[in-house]
């Protein structure tokens, strides 16, 4: 299992890419041929498979390692038009402290904010270790031009963000027009690059819910590693359906071939519509039976949640005192009306 | 659709039904998640029906729909919740026969005393349908206080509410710890009789086909001793009422009592001392103490101008 490092330096995206492809000049032609060669997916075997994932029964011992697991793997996120300093504020201490009844809890990987709420909840982790994550580039619609994304990114990230969700432009990639997507894959790749050289790690997401089919979420998968993604992301989380079995499923594969490939790991992020911890554990089964155990790191798998958070920590509480607890033993994060 | 297909075959003999209930969660009729199922037999030993045989995640899911239903519930106006309530005892009316054949069966009664049996419940659930909009004015009132104020204090339900309903009085008995939880609010997740559930399964249905939102009054048919011990240390439950522990095999209401002191649920015990607790007669018209055993008091000061 690898261990966190910083981000290795940004590689040339479209050098590289021209030597994956076998190609002189790197063209929308020659980048719809290799998507388009990819084989298509199994719609009917894909969901039974991910169904299938979905009745293992884990219990006691390894349910406990599993919720743990979750816990730590989850970007903690809150991306409304209303958020307040002081709701990223109260985000950021439960964040440090999960279950103050039990302080042997993991903490979550990472806090999950819009741009501007960044230097907020920096300043609110402090030394914590977990780590601040913005949505950029025009999130969640991914409309605007590409020097409002770079500029948007790149406020993040001298704001002090570790981590940068940006989105793809659905619709260049609906319509074929797949160097688009991937240049601008690549130039935020780019903007994500410190004054010091180190790098935020980069999320692309890939809004799975509007591509329409299983083949776009590969195809998209691929095309956003081909571009220097760090991670793939299903979804914004403001359109459903968001993060299903069968895309991360998907995903999985993608990331575990693209290892095979090029030797080098990429993560998968899952977010939206994951409350349960039953869900979660069904993600975690199937990370571990499609990618492999290495995937089974917050450094290389997370949730995208908020209220998934509650359920891990009502289940923690279950094994720990031996009965059911209740909505009054974790935090309500719900915006206060007052 | 061919004609064949609907010709009768002119004969009296009827193949039997044979009914496996289910489980009332949430207003649907889901199985027990356990798959379990018992055989409900009368007082001779002949079988009745199968029951689901619910486990301690039936109860927890109850206790979700109850907890989800609470604020709905809790927030209708008095004079609505008397008019859905007094609804089910309409509902129930319609059933009589059902109701009298089942508790015939359960407690094995005869005919005229389960018709007298059923006749009670039904008044017993109107009696409590119509306490609804009057639990304010009994039971608040304006406090005396040495200030400017006005100083209101009125009756709140206190949430969820776990009921083991009597092991014997299968109806009547259901009825009258049941309906003195909901009147006033709160939600229930009703543990029936171990031995007799058929008449609660029927007012399951009873309830599905009235005006009672989902997830108000859930009823979970099983093992008391398995099941009561998950609803007394659950820490979503705000109350437990331990009637039904009199008579239940294999439990002990004290440790069920220890078990909801956890987080300090109102508690409300079996008649009688320890071992020797017993069901109480149903028969007599109640007072308001099972209604008040579930509910919270809430002062409010205002100022008073002049």
């Amino acid at each position: 299992m690898s261990t966190p490092t910083a981000a290795a330096p940004s590689v040339d995206a479209t050098a590289r890419a021209r030597d994956l492809l076998g190609v002189s000049r790197l063209t929308n032609a020659a980048l719809t041929s290799w998507l388009h060669g990819l084989p298509g997916v199994d719609q009917v075997g894909c969901e039974a498979r991910a169904a299938g994932l979905g009745t293992r029964s884990i219990k006691t011992t390894s349910k406990a390692w599993g919720i743990d697991l979750a816990i730590s793997m989850i970007d903690l996120t809150t991306l409304e038009g209303a958020d307040t300093p002081g709701k990223v504020r109260g985000l950021c201490a439960k964040a440090i402290t999960p279950d103050p009844t039990d302080l042997a809890t993991p903490r979550p990987a990472a806090i999950c904010v819009y741009g501007d709420m960044v230097p907020t909840a920096k300043e609110a982790l402090g030394q914590s270790g977990v780590k601040v994550a913005a949505v950029a580039t025009a999130f969640p619609s991914g409309r605007a031009l590409m020097p409002v994304k770079l500029a948007d990114t790149r406020d993040a990230v001298s704001a002090g963000a570790d981590e940068i969700d940006m989105v793809i432009d659905r619709g260049a990639f609906l319509s074929g027009d797949y160097l688009t997507v991937f240049r601008e894959i690549a130039e935020v790749a780019e903007a994500c690059v410190r004054t010091d050289g180190t790098r935020a790690r980069l999320k692309v997401i890939m809004e799975t819910g509007e591509l329409v089919t299983y083949d776009n979420v590969r195809r998209a998968s691929w095309l956003s590693m081909l571009a220097g993604g760090d991670f793939i992301k299903t979804s914004t989380g403001k359109v459903s359906p968001a993060a299903t079995l069968p895309v991360t499923l998907i995903m999985l594969e993608a990331v575990r071939d693209w290892r095979d490939l090029t030797g080098e790991m990429v993560g998968v992020k899952p977010a939206g519509g994951i409350r349960t911890s039953k869900d979660a554990l069904k993600f975690l089964v199937t990370v571990s039976e499609i990618a492999g155990d290495d995937w089974l790191d917050p450094h290389w798998f997370r949730f995208g949640a908020s209220s998934l958070l509650n359920d891990l920590l009502l289940q923690r509480q279950r094994m720990a005192i031996g009965a059911y607890s209740g909505a009054d033993y974790v935090t309500d994060d719900s915006p206060s009306l007052y | 659709m061919s004609p064949t297909a609907t010709r009768s075959t002119g004969t009296d003999a009827r193949v039997d039904v044979r009914k496996t209930y289910k489980l009332y969660i949430g207003g649907k009729f889901p199985r027990s998640e356990s798959g379990r199922s018992y055989e409900v037999v009368d007082g001779r030993g002949k079988f009745l029906a199968n029951a689901a045989q619910g486990s301690r995640k039936d109860a927890r899911d109850a206790v979700v729909a109850a907890r989800g239903a609470f604020a709905g519930w809790a927030g209708a106006t008095a004079y609505n919740r008397g008019q859905v309530l007094y609804r089910v005892a309409e509902v129930m009316e319609g059933r009589r026969a059902q109701f009298v054949a089942e508790v015939r069966a359960s407690e094995g009664v005869a005919e005229r005393r389960a018709e007298t049996i059923v006749s009670q419940a039904i008044d017993r659930w109107v009696w409590y349908a119509g306490w609804t909009d009057k639990l304010a004015q009994v039971l608040g009132g304006l406090n005396p206080v040495a200030g400017p104020y006005f100083d209101i204090s009125a009756p709140e339900p206190t949430g969820v509410v776990a009921v083991l309903a009597p092991q014997r009085s299968s109806l009547l008995g259901l009825v009258s710890v049941l309906a003195p939880v909901v009147c006033s609010g709160n939600t229930a997740v009703v543990l029936t009789s171990e031995l007799r559930p058929l008449p609660a399964i029927t007012l399951s249905e009873a309830l599905a086909t009235s005006d009672v939102p989902g997830g108000v009054i859930n009823l979970i048919t099983g093992r008391t001793a398995e099941v009561a011990p998950w609803l007394a240390s659950h820490r979503d439950v705000n109350a437990i009422d331990l009637t039904g522990a009199a008579d239940a095999d294999g439990v002990s209401w004290g440790d069920l009592e220890l078990a909801a002191a956890e987080n300090l649920k109102r508690v409300v015990r079996p008649a009688g001392e320890g071992s020797g607790a017993v069901e109480p007669d149903w028969s007599t018209t109640p007072d308001l103490g099972r209604i008040t055993s579930f509910l919270e008091t809430k002062t409010v000061w205002h100022p008073k101008g002049r």
